[in-house]
């Protein structure tokens, strides 16, 4: 019974933490996003609830539908003249402009559109 | 998506076609490209930058320009530019007509020197000439002022820059149209993927304008800056935006993107100084 209990509280706790650090993931993510020196991806696309967006990119929607492969959505943030060349995108993980663990806090933000 | 792979093949067409085109014939793709962006956008109106494609900034500019925030900025410009040098000379004696009516003739390639000349630089060319120290390339001031005098005394007339056949100068104009289509800085972006093939679609509340017209109403008055700034210091802003290492004021790289800008707005009137945000 007492390790039932101690098993229970510690997969709660790992539950609760887990949830947590996803949470403040997508919170950063979003904050990255909307951020004119990070991924300032307003600047272009449509997301949420974000104010003055630019239309020259699609609207960012449904992602988790449009794009079941976390790695697609990776590669069009971190370079996106590998699909398009010619992309008006700037390839933010190539160039440095964000980093690799800011971009997938972007996704884990991106998931909840 | 059908507009992602149109644009491509546009810019296909333009590298390709343009790979071996003379400059008349960019002039007539680049064009082409803005009557069929802006079909509602009559030509002569490209001298008026943004608000040529964009009504709803444009009511707010036009009560700007009721009252011109350049206005003491010409003043300045026409008596400094009557003021004579220690020498007794004054600038009208190292221009054309003495110095009235001519931004239309700027920049222009000077076949001695092998260069592109823009009016900044000859009105420096005339201080020293006369034994007067340069003024600054920046942050408006003097050189600004003049500068807009001259453009405002050009008003109405029609920018006409001439390629002379010439192997320097057709490589003076290639190396400006290289620059205006290559993509840099951290961003990477060229000039034409705001001006040309993005024009009109908003980056945030920015909208850019279409890259036919910019020469012809500078040194332009902006109110972010409160002051004049001349069209190299424009090209400086735009390249700090995007992370690139902006070039320095009159330097070749700037002079030869000057030259095919300014090719791309012939036929444009000269309307300069101009006010914008
Ligand atoms: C300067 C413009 C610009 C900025 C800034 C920008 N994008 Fe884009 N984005 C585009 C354009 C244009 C496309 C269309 C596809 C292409 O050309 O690459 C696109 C496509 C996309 C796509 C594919 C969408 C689809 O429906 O196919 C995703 C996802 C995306 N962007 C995410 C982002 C994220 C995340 C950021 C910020 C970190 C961002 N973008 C910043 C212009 C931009
Ligand atoms: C990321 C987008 C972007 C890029 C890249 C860009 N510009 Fe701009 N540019 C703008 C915006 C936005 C404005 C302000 C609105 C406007 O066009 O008047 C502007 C304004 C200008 C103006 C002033 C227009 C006027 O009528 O007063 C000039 C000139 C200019 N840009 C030239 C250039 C040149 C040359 C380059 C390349 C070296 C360049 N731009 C690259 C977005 C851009």
């Amino acid at each position: 019974m007492n390790i039932f209990n101690t098993t229970l509280t510690v997969l709660f706790i790992a539950l609760c933490f887990g949830n947590f650090a996803i949470a403040s993931d997508i919170e950063e993510g979003k904050k990255l996003a909307f951020d004119r020196k990070k991924g300032n991806c307003l600047a272009c696309h449509m997301i949420d609830d974000g104010e003055l967006a630019g239309n020259n990119g699609p609207p960012l929607i449904a992602m988790k539908a449009r794009f079941p492969d976390k790695d697609v959505l990776f590669e069009q943030i971190w370079d996106p003249t590998k699909m398009n060349p010619n992309s008006f995108m700037p390839p933010f993980g190539k160039h440095g402009v964000i980093t690799k663990n800011e971009i997938n806090k972007i996704i884990e933000y991106l998931y909840t559109l | 998506m059908k507009s992602n792979i149109q644009k491509i093949m546009l810019i296909v067409l333009f590298f390709n076609l343009t790979a071996y085109a003379s400059p008349e014939e960019d002039l007539e793709i680049f064009r082409d490209h803005f009557k069929k962006r802006f079909p509602n956008t009559e030509f002569s109106d490209y001298k008026n930058g943004v608000y040529s494609i964009d009504s709803s900034s444009r009511e707010q500019w036009e009560s700007i320009e009721d009252f011109p925030p350049y206005e003491l900025n010409i003043e300045q410009g026409e008596e400094l530019f009557n003021t004579p040098f220690k020498n007794g000379n004054s600038y009208a004696s190292c221009f054309e007509n003495g110095g009235i009516g001519i931004r239309s003739n700027y920049p222009y390639f000077d076949e001695e020197k092998e260069q592109v000349v823009t009016l900044e630089q000859d009105i420096n060319e005339c201080r020293k000439k006369n034994g007067e120290k340069p003024l600054s390339y920046y942050k408006g001031g003097p050189m600004a002022d003049i500068s807009a005098y001259m453009a405002y005394t050009s008003r109405g007339n029609i920018i006409n820059v001439e390629i002379p056949n010439n192997d320097k100068a057709i490589d003076a104009y290639e190396m400006g149209r290289k620059l205006y289509f290559t993509k840099v800085g951290q961003l990477n972006f060229s000039c034409a993927d705001c001006h040309v093939y993005q024009t009109g679609s908003k980056l945030r509340a920015d909208i850019p304008s279409p890259g036919i017209g910019h020469p012809t109403h500078f040194p332009a008055y902006r109110s972010s800056a409160g002051r004049l700034v001349t069209l190299h210091e424009r090209f400086a802003g735009c390249l700090n935006r995007v992370r690139a290492k902006p070039f320095k004021a009159q330097n070749a790289e700037y002079r030869n993107l000057e030259y095919f800008m300014t090719f791309m707005s012939n036929g444009l009137e000269i309307n300069g100084p101009g006010s914008r945000k």
